[in-house]
C-alpha cells in the first residue's frame, strides 16, 4: 500500500503546522463574508478560532474526536437562528479557496470537501 | 513508568498515555473537549519536571514561557516526572509606599511586597484590602523597578479607587494575587514591528510592555497609541515624549476624541492607528482597555492581517456591575 493511501490528507498536508497556517486564511475569510460572519462572531477570538482549527482537523482526515451526534449538538442553536444550504456552500467554498491558496493538490481539496459534504445532513440537523 | 504529580498527590501514566488522560482515568477532574490538540481546553501549568513540546505546538509564546501546556498531547517519556498545576494565584502581603495622581481621574499606587513578585510587566494583580475587597489592577512597573505600580482609575462610588483616593495612606497593608495575564513582551525578534494601543488605564500595562521591550533592545519600530476622549484623560504625556526622544523606534501618539491639539491627534482611535500603521502583517500587537474598543480593534487587526499569536488582548472588564452606574462609568475600572 502506498503512503499516499494510508496516510490521512492531514498528514499529507503537514498536519498541526498546517492546520495553524490554514485555520487564520480560513478564519479571515469567513469573518469578512456577511452572508456568514454573524455565525462567527465571537468575543473570544482564540476559542473560535480553536474550534475552526478543529473542524479543519476533522475535515482533512486528522485526530478528531468529533462524531456525527457532536456536530448536530452544535449546530443545532445556529440551525434555529436561520443556517441553511446557502450559509453551508459558503463555508464550504471558503474551505476550497483556503485549502487552494495554501497550495494543497486538487486531488487532496477535492478529498477534503467530500468529507465536509458528508456532514452536511448533521451540521443542518435534518 | 511515567509520572504526574497534582496537588500533592502522584499518579501513574500507563504507555503511551497523556497526561489527560492519566489523570482523568484516576479521577482528577480536568477540563477538557477536543482531547486533540486544538481547542485548549486542558490547559495546565507545569511547575516541575520538562514538558516534550509537542504539549506546546499551537501556544502562545506567552503562555509557554509561563510553563502552560496542554495535557491532551503531553505524553511522557518513560521514567520521567511531571509537577503540574492549574493557574490558582496566591496572596502576598505587601503595603502601599506612596499614592500620588497622575491626572484627575486616575492615581498612581505604589506597593512594595515583603518578597520580591515574580512577574512580567504587563501582566495584572488582584489587589486584596485587609477586609477582602478586590479589585484587578494592571502593573505599569518593570520587575527590576522593585516598586509595584499601579494605575487606578477613580470611579465615581468605586469601593477601591474611592478607599485608595481618599483614605488609604502610606504604610497601609494590603495583600496581592497573581500575576496573571498573558500581555506582556517576550524576547525575540527585534526588528519585528510592534503595535501597542490603549485607553484610559490601559495604558498602565503598555506603559510596563513598552519599557519592558525598549530594555531588552528591541530595535524595530514601536508604535504607542494611548485613546481617551478628552486631553484631560491622557497622562504620562511628558513621560512618554522623553522616551521617545531617547529611542527613535518608539513613535508615542496620544489621541483623543474631542479637543485635539497640534500635539494630540483627534479621531476614533482605530481610524489613526489604520492611518499611521496601514498594513501590520507581521507585527506583533498589545491592545488594552475599555473592552469593546479591545474586541473591534482586535478584529480590524486580525483581519488586516496580524496573526491571532501575535495578538495580545487585556479587556479591563468591570469588576461588578455598579447599580445605577452607566456603562461609561465602569467599563474599563482596572
Amino acid at each position: 500500500m502506498s503512503d499516499a493511501v494510508t496516510k490521512s490528507v492531514y498528514e499529507q498536508i503537514g498536519g498541526e503546522p498546517a492546520m495553524a497556517a490554514a485555520v487564520e486564511v480560513f478564519y479571515r475569510k469567513v469573518l469578512a463574508d456577511d452572508r456568514i460572519s454573524h455565525f462567527f462572531e465571537d468575543v473570544d477570538m482564540e476559542r473560535q478560532a480553536a474550534k475552526q482549527k478543529a473542524f479543519l482537523t476533522m475535515v482533512t482526515g486528522g485526530p478528531s474526536s468529533y462524531s456525527g451526534k457532536d456536530m448536530r449538538a452544535g449546530h443545532a442553536h445556529l440551525v434555529k437562528q436561520g443556517l441553511n444550504d446557502m450559509h453551508f456552500d459558503a463555508v464550504a467554498g471558503h474551505l476550497k479557496e483556503t485549502l487552494e491558496e495554501l497550495g494543497v493538490p486538487a486531488p487532496l481539496v477535492a478529498k477534503v470537501l467530500a468529507i465536509a459534504e458528508s456532514a452536511r445532513a448533521d451540521v443542518l440537523n435534518r | 513508568m511515567a509520572k504526574v504529580k497534582h496537588e500533592s498527590s502522584w499518579y501513574p501514566l500507563e504507555p503511551g498515555e497523556s497526561v489527560l488522560e492519566g489523570l482523568l482515568r484516576q479521577g482528577v477532574s480536568v477540563p477538557n473537549s477536543c482531547r486533540a490538540g486544538a481547542c485548549q481546553s486542558c490547559l495546565m501549568k507545569a511547575v516541575g519536571g520538562a514538558v516534550p513540546e509537542a504539549a506546546r505546538v499551537g501556544l502562545k509564546d506567552t503562555l509557554v514561557a509561563q510553563g502552560y501546556f496542554l495535557a491532551c498531547t503531553c505524553r511522557l517519556p518513560e521514567g520521567t516526572e511531571l509537577e503540574v498545576a492549574g493557574a490558582e494565584g496566591l496572596r502576598v502581603p505587601a503595603r502601599i509606599s506612596a499614592l500620588s495622581p497622575l491626572s484627575r481621574d486616575v492615581l498612581k499606587v505604589s506597593l512594595v511586597t515583603d518578597a520580591p513578585l515574580d512577574y512580567r510587566a504587563g501582566q495584572y494583580v488582584s489587589l486584596v484590602r485587609e477586609d477582602g475587597l478586590a479589585r484587578s489592577y494592571s502593573l505599569a512597573s518593570l520587575p527590576r523597578e522593585g516598586v509595584l505600580e499601579l494605575h487606578v482609575r477613580l470611579i465615581t462610588g468605586g469601593a477601591m479607587s474611592g478607599w485608595l483616593a481618599s483614605e488609604a495612606r502610606p504604610g497601609a497593608r494590603v495583600f496581592l494575587q497573581g500575576p496573571a495575564g498573558s500581555c506582556f513582551y517576550v524576547p525575540g525578534r527585534p526588528e519585528q514591528p510592534l503595535l501597542l494601543a490603549g485607553t484610559g488605564t490601559g495604558l498602565a500595562p503598555l506603559y510596563g510592555i513598552v519599557r519592558d521591550a525598549l530594555e531588552a533592545g528591541h530595535s524595530g519600530p514601536i508604535w504607542l497609541f494611548h485613546g481617551a476622549r478628552t486631553p484631560a484623560g491622557l497622562y504620562l504625556r511628558e513621560e512618554l515624549r522623553g522616551l521617545a526622544e531617547r529611542h527613535p523606534q518608539l513613535h508615542y501618539r496620544p489621541c483623543v476624541l474631542e479637543g485635539g491639539t497640534r500635539d494630540i491627534a483627534e479621531g476614533p482611535l482605530d481610524v489613526l492607528i489604520r492611518a499611521e500603521c496601514p498594513k501590520p502583517v507581521g507585527w506583533r500587537a498589545w491592545l488594552c482597555g475599555d473592552p469593546q474598543l479591545v474586541l473591534s480593534l482586535r478584529k480590524k487587526l486580525f483581519l488586516s492581517g496580524l496573526s491571532l499569536k501575535d495578538l495580545h488582548a487585556d479587556s479591563f472588564l468591570p469588576s461588578v456591575p455598579q447599580a445605577g452606574a452607566s456603562p461609561t462609568d465602569t467599563a474599563g475600572a482596572r
